[in-house]
């Protein structure tokens, strides 16, 4: 299972470690070696790629001016994230046939006549003839980066078979190596992300992710796209097995500017941005809702993230009490404040006291969560609830009768809270709304669009709130009460560690989170220390006892074998 | 007068819904089109279904007479052409054997996979579709069809398991291009060729294929089950290569349409119109060229979000908003969306019905099973879910008639739909919905 050599130097050098550690802790009770508590580990995955990750791993591996042009089969969110959701998709036919043809439009640029002297790196002896060695270079390199680990003798030569073969029948080396490449980009070696298990050396009887496995997960979680050649040479080497080579790789991940693609990517499963593209605005209430706004809030929120989260070091509970933002013209003039740029984007603070607090104030969040016409408290409390600190609300009964609610032309009801406390004296719906509507109800200045207003139907509007057995006053003490709860940061260290692993965690990883959670606080609540925690542990990769009947076997190790995933028959 | 495809949409946008009969579909004949003398082969049976949202008005669709020569309620007036070709099904119930109903969700499934799903997004059975297709559509080049006028690829009920769920083509330009493109080869076509490109590319897919057994070992048994899915869709890749490096049977209904414009998509409903049309009329030409022998057409999404341009109130909001008209019996505005769904079906059934195959029409070699989720939208209700069963099947159905469920299980119509289309079963559906009791009033 365990290629010879390579793990065997690195446990050794782990188990010194161990007992350095552990005979330091001893004299000092020091905090060397602070791997946390002991964890079961998550099942191994196998994820569909996402389709930015598709697209990233192409741009990264052949240059971004190779066109990806074609539709994925529509993602499931599972549990909260999208990132769950790819551990349960298949390819059926028709997705099939898209991956097909996106894999012959990418192979036919790569070896076009303007590429193929910079990206095949070879030259064939003759361009009407096979040629098996120079076939071999491409497809052997280009493999790796594709399947995330050195391709096997035999699968190496069944890709220059399938060059030669092809060149041999249609008489061009070019057409034979395009036909091979389309072949691995529709492989499931390639638009799977397989995870391969082997024996931890270092605890008898448990499981974890094999070097290349490790990579993988790491630079998804980090960068969300493929392994770069550093980090799948140092699944070679035996470094991504030892804690001190681990940490070289995940500092030299987190410093690169590629992290920030990879907190955006995150964030953009977490908050849902996925369905900000198909909302609809009614254009008589709200003319100024366009796909281009929707883009343009999403981008402010993520910026408003990462700017805080990585340049500014800051702690995540602020990102619900902060006034600072960025602004393009467009949103400036839905939040009604001036700035200095007609084009692109600026920083903005909001004044003290100011109700633009925290990214649950901002149009991203306040649009998506509200109806197409009208704002809605409900929503706006549920997404709280279940986007924020990851408390499920259930659907409502089939049979409701929403005319009260609905009905804004009610005079007796004016006002959204009017609407709802009616609504919620039917038994039926009490149970939910009102954990749920209090909160949203704190946020009803801000309309269907994000933008402020005072009133609602010429009624001024209540907008104290509550969550739990907290009483607090409108958008301010919305996001005072979110900074406080300590479900908030609790909830993004369990849909950190769900997104990176694919999997919510499980029962064995209990008292891991716990400590992830512990150590998130000590930390000040600080993002990129909780993915260097997550990265560098043992316990993230950690592979709990599979389902399978399949115990690994040591048949098939040929030359070239690196993986445990050959080697099973 | 001669169609021009400019003209049939300047009638398709103008005027809401044209019923046009029969000449439309000449619009689309390029010189290729020339059709070709009978082969005196048997022709092929088909199946669709045709899906939409909320349902349909209580009182307004079911006929008071029962069995043959049933009286065509008002809701369904624009199928009075089809009155012998139209079985209405009423009267059939979703049983819910103690799952929670899941609203807009739980009545599609239980038709269409026998069961009570456990919750959104979780089916316990493929839909019957896919099994039909696995019966009848072996041999063509597409195993099924997707397709939806609403603009969402996730606008699809067929799928085989919940993580297998075959995505709907929302564009017309795109369903041309997957249809049409360089890799449709003409059955009609006088020379034929195979392309060494795709033998190279048949045999390329070995090098995939071969990997099957050694990925499959590696995995637990729920991925297993997905990369299977994967494998599968592979083998049905290399069968369309396959079936185009043969030479096809001329077809005698088979016509080469061109290209349709770039269209915008989405909720509104006179977009949905127009690409439904559209899309009904190329998916008439890919059933007529063989290229397919099972399809399923969405044309409002479950919940239907259809709404009227400049307006983003939905038909669903509409459901459970909009009191009902004493007077009338309904809800005004949204019995505005449900007449446009009944047209839409008109629009279907019209299209098939143009195309002359043989002795007949392309619809009386089609079983189009049209349905919804729900009967009454305003609170979701599971009983009495309309069901219709269109166009002669070659034969295999007995049409023209109202078949009064009486609260048996909607199993019963799926059943009978799957018996009639050659399917081998004797009985269908789980819990207290398994039955193994077809419509025997339908069966031949």
């Amino acid at each position: 299972m365990v290629a010879p050599g390579m793990s065997s130097i690195g446990s050794g050098r782990k188990s010194l470690m161990r007992l350095a550690c552990c005979a330091l802790a001893l004299v000092a009770l020091s905090s060397c070696g602070d791997s946390g508590p002991e964890s079961s580990g998550g099942p191994a995955t196998v994820r569909r790629l996402t389709q930015e990750q598709y697209g990233t791993i192409i741009a990264d591996i052949f240059g971004s001016d190779i066109k990806v042009q074609g539709r994925f089969d529509p993602e499931v969110r599972e549990e909260g994230l999208l990132a769950i959701g790819t551990s349960h998709v298949s390819v059926t036919p028709a997705s099939l046939e898209q991956y097909d043809s996106l894999a012959r439009s990418i192979a036919a640029q790569v070896v076009d006549e303007k590429h193929r002297d910079l990206l095949v790196g070879c030259h064939p002896a003759a361009k009407t003839a096979p040629d098996d060695a120079c076939a071999k270079q491409f497809l052997g390199e280009v493999g790796r980066q594709l399947y995330r680990r050195p391709l096997t003798e035999r699968e190496l030569a069944a890709q220059v078979k399938v060059a030669d073969d092809a060149t041999k029948t249609l008489g061009d080396f070019y057409t034979g190596l395009e036909t091979s490449l389309a072949i691995m980009l529709e492989s499931p070696r390639f638009l799977f992300r397989e995870e391969t298990v082997e024996s931890d050396p270092d605890h008898a009887g448990a499981l974890r992710l094999n070097a290349y496995s490790k990579a993988s997960r790491l630079s998804f979680f980090l960068w969300n796209t493929a392994p770069d050649d550093d980090l799948l040479a140092a699944a070679a080497n035996g470094e991504l097995d030892s804690d001190r080579g681990r940490a070289r790789q995940v500092d030299r991940m987190l410093a690169s500017p590629r992290l920030k693609a990879g907190v955006r990517a995150f964030f953009t499963d977490m908050l849902g941005f996925d369905l900000l593209g198909g909302v609809a605005k009614d254009p008589e209430i709200y003319p100024k809702f366009t796909p281009t706004l929707a883009g343009e809030a999403q981008e402010q929120t993520l910026r408003t993230i990462t700017d805080h989260l990585l340049t500014q070091k800051g702690d995540y509970r602020d990102l619900f009490t902060t006034r600072r933002t960025f602004l393009s013209p467009l949103l400036a003039s839905i939040y009604r404040v001036p700035i200095q740029t007609k084009k692109g984007w600026e920083a903005y603070e909001f004044p003290d006291g100011d109700s633009h607090t925290g990214i649950v104030t901002e149009v991203s969040f306040l649009a998506l969560h509200s109806h197409p016409g009208r704002s809605s408290s409900t929503l706006r409390g549920k997404a709280v609830r279940e986007i924020l600190l990851c408390q499920p609300v259930p659907t409502p009964p089939a049979n409701v009768n929403f005319a009260i609610v609905q009905d804004t032309k009610n005079a007796n009801f004016r006002t959204a809270r009017d609407r709802l406390t009616a609504h919620r004296t039917q038994a039926t719906c009490a149970g939910c709304h009102k954990i749920i509507d209090p909160i949203g109800l704190s946020l009803e200045h801000f309309d269907g669009l994000g933008a402020l207003r005072d009133q609602e139907n010429g009624a001024t509007i209540d907008d104290s709130g509550q969550l739990d057995a907290t009483q607090f006053a409108g958008a301010v003490g919305l996001g005072k009460t979110l900074h406080d709860a300590p479900q908030t940061p609790a909830c993004l260290v369990n849909r950190l560690y769900a997104y990176a692993a694919g999997h919510t965690p499980t029962k064995g990883e209990g008292e891991w989170m716990k400590y992830l959670q512990d150590r998130f606080a000590a930390d000040g609540y600080r993002v990129p220390d909780l993915m260097r925690r997550i990265a560098t542990s043992e316990a993230f990769y950690k592979v709990s006892a599979p389902a399978t009947t399949n115990t690994p076997t040591q048949a098939d190790s040929g030359p070239g074998q690196t993986s445990a995933k050959e080697g099973k028959s | 007068m001669r169609f021009t495809r400019r003209t049939a949409l300047r009638g398709i946008l103008g005027g809401g819904a044209v019923s046009v009969a029969l000449p439309f579909l000449d619009c689309f004949l390029n010189t290729n089109g020339t059709a070709l003398a009978a082969t005196g082969a048997q022709l092929p049976v088909r199946f669709g279904t045709w899906f939409w949202g909320c349902g349909l008005t209580p009182g307004r669709w079911i006929p008071t007479k029962v069995g043959t020569g049933y009286d065509m309620p008002p809701e369904l007036k624009p199928l009075e052409a089809f009155r012998d070709r139209l079985s209405i099904c009423s009267g059939f119930k979703a049983n819910m054997d103690g799952k929670g109903a899941v609203p807009h969700y739980s009545g599609t499934m239980s038709i269409l996979t026998g069961s009570a799903p456990k919750g959104q997004g979780m089916v316990d059975f493929p839909t019957f579709d896919t099994t039909i297709a696995d019966t009848i559509g072996a041999d063509t080049r597409f195993r099924s069809l997707e397709l939806t006028a609403t603009g969402n690829p996730r606008d699809s009920n067929s799928r085989r398991s919940s993580a297998v769920i075959n995505a709907a083509e929302p564009s017309p330009a795109a369903f041309y291009a997957r249809l049409f493109g360089p890799d449709f080869k003409d059955p009609n076509a006088a020379d034929f060729k195979p392309d060494p490109r795709v033998m190279v590319r048949k045999s390329a897919l070995s090098a995939i294929k071969e990997q099957r057994d050694a990925l499959l070992a590696e995995v637990g048994a729920s991925d297993r089950a997905r990369l299977d899915q994967y494998f599968t869709s592979i083998r049905q890749l290399e069968q369309q290569l396959d079936i185009q490096l043969q030479k096809p049977a001329p077809l005698e209904a088979c016509s080469v349409p061109s290209a349709p414009a770039n269209t915008k998509t989405g909720t509104q409903i006179d977009d949905a119109i127009t690409n439904h049309k559209l899309l009904a009329q190329l998916l008439a030409h890919a059933l007529a060229c063989n290229q397919t022998k099972v399809f399923n057409m969405v044309f409002a999404d479950a919940g239907s979000s259809l709404r009227k341009a400049g307006s983003t109130v939905t038909h669903h909001q509409l459901t459970h908003e909009e009191p009902i008209d004493e007077k009338t019996g309904c809800q005004p505005e949204a019995t505005f969306f449900v007449e446009r769904i009944v047209e839409g079906l008109q629009t279907m059934l019209v299209t098939l019905d143009g195309v002359k195959e043989g002795d007949g029409t392309l619809l009386d070699h089609t079983l189009v099973f049209a349905h919804s989720e729900c009967s009454f939208a305003k609170i979701h209700s599971l009983e009495t879910i309309p069901m219709l069963i269109a166009g002669r099947a070659g034969g295999k159905i007995k049409t023209g008639m109202h078949i009064a469920g009486n609260g048996d299980p909607v199993t019963r119509v799926g059943l009978t739909v799957q018996q009639a289309m050659g399917v081998p079963l004797s009985n269908w559906g789980a819990g207290s919905m398994q039955t193994s009791k077809s419509v025997s009033e339908l069966m031949i």
